[in-house]
């Protein structure tokens, strides 16, 4: 159920066909570079979707908009991902996405404030994410502004110290603004991340840890969608996260196939392959 | 402890002269004789400038009562914030509080913020040049609870750091002014604090002293020495310099609270004027700090004069009272004036 004050809606194009234009998006970007973090890029899609295009508040030609809602990309090299959601949503200019990763180009390979429109925080220092979002959460309450902080993670960051100092002092302070998504592709630098440092039982950590917690599959936009719902709903102030399992290079299912690891190697004929294959896939 | 690092700390204890103190280690008073002392100089500051700023905000990690931040969250509840014993989590919150138009003033002990915390402080605070302030006590020698506790090696951390602004003060004269001083710069700061009963030094030595961010100042001139001090040295070379003078020997004292940026121009400028010796002086350890940075500007700006280094050994130092570790280590006003006197 969307409302109408926010950006997505009204629109007639579907989430389904913004998840595909994301993901087409960050393919472009990552042919540009030959590289890129594409296969994080296509398993987070779907949520980016459902965040601008359904959930987020905010004005796409003022980015600094004091209502808006916060988005912070704590995975830095996501950035290629966000990229594409940002120009979706008509804050970065599709023009720029030849210039990905270039010299003097606005879209760094990993993602930071004062380089791009629309980048809230410098992240790529992996585990600091939710203690900005927490400082964020704090000053917006002060100020009894009504938007939210969203903080995108990855399960990998659930090995730092520091995301669990940021989640004690969240709940204690009970900051019902902040909302927590871990993308849980199950995959970080040297492995799965369930055979490296397991963060299970992972929905009972966060519970136990004063947090409203919902878990879903992530690549489901109907699910996505109504966990976003249900987090922003919750009458009670505490802070949500959403843990969205999601499959790296979710869309090309030759890649798919592959073996995954934390950094997709894409061969340089193979990028235009990935998009035709994509372009077989355009939703209806 | 290896045994070999047993024995090195043994054998200093054994080779220690003199009575034993009693003093403790955490209360024992910075202040020479004949000072008088002011209450937590900085949470009485902090809770002036939020009355006239309804930005400022405190923030600590369960070091409210030792950063004298408690006077502010006594006089202001409703901005503060009690971070429990997270740093990490502190400096990344007053990260996303200054990116909400706030100007949080974090506090802890410099140990925590330089060692623990540095990350954070680096990637949410300084890349960003978000107005943070973090105000740090128990700054070099100031403790003689040992390692774990003495931030010798602070400076030198924060100055290799891009974009931040360091300050050591020497006394509560510093403190009060510095706070909406360092409240007006646009970027981050780390400041060095004493807390407690703070002596007032500079202004009994030139009543005239009024603290400028990134100035140094000359409290005292004089022929012979030139010695250049930061933080509770400053207090230590004044003193020095009265008892040099006794024996004809004439000290000029430039005090340089602000570490980072130098005052390039004053300090060039005071070392330029041929015939004395310049001897740096520095709460801290020789590496890294005030004497290097001084030795670098020197050196490239080709300003030569015979130039000593006053500050504490590269290494772990050692637990006990902190009269004893100020003699020990050299940074005691007999031990400076002693130096001085041996390098003239």
């Amino acid at each position: 159920m969307t409302e109408m004050r926010r950006p997505g809606a009204g629109s007639n194009v579907s989430l389904e066909q913004r998840a595909w234009n994301i993901r087409r998006k960050a393919l472009l970007m990552g042919e540009v570079q030959g590289q890129g973090y594409i296969g994080q890029a296509l398993g987070i899609a779907d949520v980016l979707a459902a965040a601008y295009f359904h959930a987020l508040d905010y004005r796409a030609d003022e980015p600094e908009w004091e209502g808006r809602d916060r988005f912070l990309l704590s995975v830095g090299h996501y950035a290629i991902a966000l990229y594409a959601a940002l120009m979706e949503a008509g804050i970065l200019p599709e023009e720029e996405l030849s210039t990905y990763g270039m010299d003097d180009s606005r879209l760094p390979m990993s993602g930071m404030a004062s380089y791009t429109p629309g980048m809230e925080i410098t992240g790529g220092s992996l585990g600091q994410g939710l203690g900005i979002a927490l400082g964020m959460a704090m000053g917006l309450a002060r100020k009894r502004s009504a938007a939210f902080v969203y903080n995108l993670m990855s399960d990998g960051e659930l090995g730092e110290g520091s995301t669990w100092e940021a989640a004690m002092v969240a709940a204690h302070h009970r900051l019902g603004n902040l909302i927590c998504l871990v993308d849980f592709n199950n995959q970080q630098a040297d492995g799965r991340s369930t055979q490296m440092l397991s963060a299970e039982p992972l929905e009972a950590k966060w519970r136990a840890f004063g947090w409203h917690c919902q878990r879903v599959d992530g690549n489901d936009l109907e699910a996505v969608v109504a966990a976003f719902d249900a987090a922003r709903a919750l009458v009670e102030p505490v802070p949500r996260v959403i843990v969205l399992d999601t499959r790296m290079c979710k869309g090309v299912p030759f890649l798919e196939a592959r073996e995954i690891t934390h950094f997709v190697r894409v061969e340089p004929d193979e990028w235009g392959r990935a998009l035709g294959v994509l372009e077989e896939g355009r939703p209806q | 402890m290896t045994r070999a690092s047993m024995a090195r700390k043994y054998e200093a204890r054994q080779a220690r002269e003199g009575e034993r103190s009693a003093t403790s280690a955490m209360i024992a008073s910075l202040a020479a004789e004949g000072y008088e002392t002011v209450q937590a100089p900085f949470g009485h500051a902090l809770v002036e400038l939020a009355r006239r700023d309804e930005r400022v905000l405190g923030l600590t990690a369960d070091l409210g009562k030792y950063t004298d931040l408690h006077v502010f969250a006594e006089a202001m509840p409703d901005r503060f914030y009690q971070m429990g014993m997270a740093e990490a989590a502190l400096m990344s919150a007053a990260a996303g509080l200054a990116r909400e138009g706030f100007r949080p003033f974090a506090t802890t002990y410099a140990v925590f913020a330089a060692r623990r915390a540095y990350d954070f402080i680096a990637m949410a605070i300084a890349e960003e040049s978000l107005p943070v302030r973090i105000v740090c006590a128990l700054p070099g020698l100031t403790t003689g609870y040992g390692p774990s506790h003495q931030a010798t090696e602070d400076l030198a951390i924060f100055r290799g750091l891009p974009d931040m602004t360091i300050v050591d003060p020497c006394d509560a004269v510093d403190i009060a002014q510095m706070v909406p001083a360092i409240a007006a710069h646009d970027g981050p700061v780390y400041c060095r604090l004493l807390r407690g009963r703070v002596p007032v030094v500079l202004t009994r030595h030139k009543p005239d002293y009024r603290f400028e961010l990134g100035r140094a100042q000359m409290i005292r001139d004089g022929r012979d020495v030139l010695v250049i001090a930061t933080g509770l040295m400053t207090m230590r070379a004044l003193d020095a310099a009265e008892a040099l003078a006794r024996d004809g020997i004439d000290t000029a004292v430039l005090h340089v609270p602000t570490i980072k940026p130098l005052d390039r121009a004053t300090i060039l400028a005071a070392a330029g004027k041929g015939g004395r010796l310049v001897v740096t002086a520095e709460n801290h350890t020789v590496v890294g700090g005030l004497g290097e940075a001084v030795a670098a500007m020197l050196l490239t700006a080709g300003v030569t004069p015979a130039f000593r280094m006053i500050g504490l050994p590269d290494a772990f130092l050692e637990a006990g009272a902190l009269p004893t570790l100020h003699e020990m280590y050299g940074i005691s006003t007999d031990r400076v004036a002693a130096r001085i006197r041996a390098w003239l």
